[in-house]
């Protein structure tokens, strides 16, 4: 204990920079008053009606976000990692002509951010709502379309690299009971890859669910919002007044990713540390 | 293979005959399906595309399905029936999207220039038109037909000598006296199959009704057209402008001035320089380009951006980077006591959506009512986030707030798979506990979490709701001629050009601005690759 008090000193420290700002927004969410003002007295006074206001009030649809958020963010995550495994799959098992330009060229067209070609994906969208208003302008389809041309940059190298690392020997027992290409890739290499893809799929999620810039350009109805678009709407027109309304829906929209996080922890941090990007 | 084998295997075959299975005729059902799904949508698609005239959408389209159905339906392409989906959504939504980019970087795209030319002309037109003088007027009864989301209205017209017709944009039909419903003063007030607009109803769509054009005659544009100003009274309007399709010009009825199409600008203008709103979308070719950098209100805010940008990245990387190898070598100690408390606890900022901590923040930082300057400080009155450089300072801050805990995790995990016997040894050299960090943990560390760094600083770059959020890039640089602030990264610039109205919508100057930041980017991606391992990896 002698030794390590001063690393127990400099980890308090760190939790109390980390966590106050959370234990914060449980208290003001708590707060009746609902302004900025009066929640930097912590605990001051406590009940549930900030959190009853955002399922009762007409003014923002507040529960139409949270869905909306979790249906883009789940979507997007489950379809995003789909689609890698896919191209990791033809990468990592097949050699055809073409495949190494074609990693190569997947490499490079990531260095294009997506999101500096917000202006074009605009007007894209608009367009093809004029022809689809299914997928147009003010639909999350529309948005989750756009997520989805990430698909191939969200660590298709990573999975590739973990299919890699599944022996080629399994691949021949299974062809020589009769298995073809499908059956091995979706009764296999997909079950065994199981820990990499819930990261994968979680870092996806988590990109989805904090995503604002695309979202708040072709999310325009309120009720086609998500909660990143919704909540800071909320608090730009009026930050002081509407605090305490932001603090409950704040708190509860944090608490599906933070628990999926618990539940996936010791899966994320063996998958940050093989080269996962955020 | 070895002898009774192989002597059985010339009787019957190594392999035994396929037995077709339920399991096999429920895969041939799927794709099957899947198939006809796909073909039903695509030809659903390419329907759309070619009644509206979207060639390109269409022949994308073609292309597309002509693929998917040769890959899916083709025994020898394996390969790309794997990488077929992904690939037409990094087509659509990743490439196009960029060369789109490109493309209207060189045009003027923007408000007041978002249309074609024609559809640019016809507005123009419209927007001249007048009551003919003395014109008779035409009793109207607003109708409407079909689904709330796209439902269409009509009028209802009684002529001045009582002939009842209806009323669209495809011109005047007569309708069956039977199937009208006339009012005491003889004007027709509803027909069958329609719906007669109310008052209340009205006034919700105004701007549909005043807009509701009629022509007269359809094969002839100059003989006006109905249209209604309250609902209830129609006159004929001509258009003041009249169109010389051999001159491509637009002569005013009234003063007979000539405004003559300028494929420079996008616009009709006279020659005394009046031009005629709305214009349209013309190539102007590297103007974009060169407003970037001769405008000197411009290029020097500019500037300005781009260095902030880069020391917006590189510090919020190495700060992170900082505290989390920090934290991370300091708990990780072999007698240190509730390492995974503090590390689950110190991983909060990481798992709760960015976004609303960056809404927290803000409000933290807020000047008049937040925490830090109510509480913390005592009721001091700090401009966290409307001076220039505290304003830096703020999002730096909240940035490292957000950022650390992934530094933490990552480092962890890289320090522990650093072999212990290496410290050791310097130990035992004589290196005292900084040395050996500095000398050989660090070193090695940098090696295995170089490429996530990298991966950082991208990230940092366009960190565009962090900036959005917390001071919406300002304070405002005010000499500026774009509205630019202290705060602001480049990918800021290029939205609030795009679409916050403040400065009028500047697509094409935006989108110019993009292509030069994929420059940058493309720049630096490239160093960082040759610095690293990733190209050689690819096998």
């Amino acid at each position: 204990m002698a030794d390590t008090w001063w690393r127990h000193a400099v980890g308090i420290l760190a939790v109390v920079f980390a966590v106050f700002p959370i234990v914060f927004v449980i208290s003001a969410s708590l707060n009746p008053l609902g302004t900025l003002t009066a929640s930097n007295q912590l605990f001051g006074r406590i009940s549930g009606e900030n959190y009853v206001a955002l399922f009762t009030t007409d003014i923002y649809p507040y529960p139409r976000w949270f869905v909306n958020t979790l249906v883009v963010a789940v979507v997007t995550a489950i379809v995003q990692v789909f689609l890698a495994c896919l191209a990791a799959y033809a990468f990592s098992r097949f050699r055809f002509r073409g495949r190494r330009l074609g990693m190569l060229g997947l490499l490079l067209v990531q260095i294009f951010p997506q999101i500096l070609a917000a202006i074009a994906i605009f007007l894209l969208v608009f367009e093809l709502g004029s022809l689809f208003p299914a997928i147009g302008l003010g639909t999350t389809t529309g948005l989750i379309l756009v997520y989805l041309g990430l698909a191939l940059g969200v660590n298709t190298f990573l999975i590739k690299g973990f299919f890699d690392s599944i022996p080629r020997e399994l691949d021949e027992a299974m062809k020589v009971d009769g298995a073809g290409h499908a059956r091995i890739f979706f009764s296999m290499i997909l079950p065994l890859s199981v820990p990499v893809l819930a990261v994968v799929a979680l870092l996806s999620f988590i990109n989805a669910l904090n995503e604002f810039l695309v979202a708040s350009i072709i999310l325009s109805a309120p009720d086609s919002q998500t909660l990143a678009v919704g909540l800071y709407q909320l608090v730009s027109s009026q930050l002081n007044a509407n605090w305490g309304f932001f603090a409950a829906g704040a708190f509860l929209g944090a608490i599906p990713p933070i628990l999926i996080f618990q539940y996936l922890q010791k899966y994320i941090v063996s998958g940050l540390t093989t080269g996962a990007v955020k | 293979m070895s002898g009774p084998n192989a002597l059985t295997s010339v009787v019957a075959p190594a392999t035994p005959p396929r037995t077709r299975g339920s399991e096999f005729w429920v895969t041939l059902a799927a794709r099957i399906g899947i198939m006809s799904l796909l073909n039903a949508l695509g030809v659903f698609a390419l329907v759309v595309a070619v009644g509206a005239g979207q060639w390109g959408f269409a022949a994308f389209g073609l292309v597309m399905l002509v693929a998917a159905d040769w890959i899916y339906l083709s025994r020898r392409t394996v390969p790309l029936k794997y990488l077929f989906p992904g690939v037409l959504f990094l087509l659509v939504f990743q490439v196009y999207v960029v060369l789109y980019t490109v493309a209207i970087s060189f045009t003027n795209y923007g408000d007041g220039h978002s249309i074609d030319q024609e559809t640019a002309r016809r507005q123009v037109v419209a927007v001249s038109e007048q009551r003919v003088p003395d014109s008779p007027s035409y009793a109207v009864t607003v109708l409407s037909r079909g689904e709330p989301a796209d439902e269409e209205i009509a009028f209802l017209v009684t002529g001045p000598d009582g002939d009842v017709s209806l009323g669209t944009p495809q011109g005047l039909q007569s309708v069956d006296a039977d199937d009208v419903t006339r009012d005491d003063e003889e004007l027709a007030v509803a027909v069958d199959g329609w719906r007669s607009l109310r008052l209340v109803d009205l006034a919700n769509r105004q701007r549909e009704v005043v807009d509701l054009r009629v022509p007269l005659d359809v094969s002839d544009p100059d003989a006006g057209s109905l249209r209604t100003r309250d609902g209830r009274t129609a006159f004929v309007n001509v258009p003041l402008l009249s169109y010389d399709e051999a001159t491509d010009t637009l002569v005013d009825a009234r003063d007979g001035t000539e405004y003559t199409a300028d494929q420079d600008v996008g616009f009709y203008a006279s020659s005394d320089g009046q031009v005629l709103t709305p214009g349209w979308r013309v190539f102007s070719g590297l103007d974009n380009y060169r407003r970037v950098f001769t405008d000197t209100r411009l290029a020097g805010p500019l500037l300005q951006v781009t260095v902030w940008t880069f020391a917006f990245a590189a510090i919020s990387v190495v700060s992170t980077f900082a505290v989390g190898v920090m934290l991370a070598a300091t708990l990780d100690h072999p007698r240190m006591r509730g390492k995974r408390v503090y590390r689950s606890l110190l991983l909060l900022p990481y798992a709760a959506p960015s976004f609303m901590s960056m809404l927290l923040w803000a409000g933290f930082l807020n000047p008049s009512f937040g925490f830090v300057n109510q509480v913390l400080l005592g009721g001091a009155d700090i401009q966290w986030l409307t001076d220039p450089w505290l304003a830096r300072f703020s999002v730096l801050l909240v940035n490292l707030w957000l950022g650390f805990p992934y530094m933490l995790l990552v480092c962890t995990g890289a320090l522990q798979s650093i072999p212990v016997e290496l410290r050791e040894a310097a130990r035992v050299d004589g290196a005292g506990p900084l040395r050996v960090f500095r000398s050989i943990t660090l070193p090695l560390l940098l090696v295995s979490v170089a490429p996530l760094l990298i991966a950082s600083f991208a990230f940092n770059f366009n960190n565009f709701t962090l900036i959005y959020f917390i001071t919406g890039g300002g304070p405002n640089i005010p000499e500026a001629a774009v509205s630019v602030g202290s705060t602001d990264l480049l990918i800021h610039v290029v939205y609030s050009l795009g679409f916050e109205s403040g400065s009028g919508q500047q697509w094409g100057f935006a989108c110019a601005l993009s292509v030069l930041i994929f420059g940058v980017v493309a720049t630096v991606s490239a160093l960082g690759f040759r610095r690293t391992t990733t190209l050689e990896n690819l096998s």
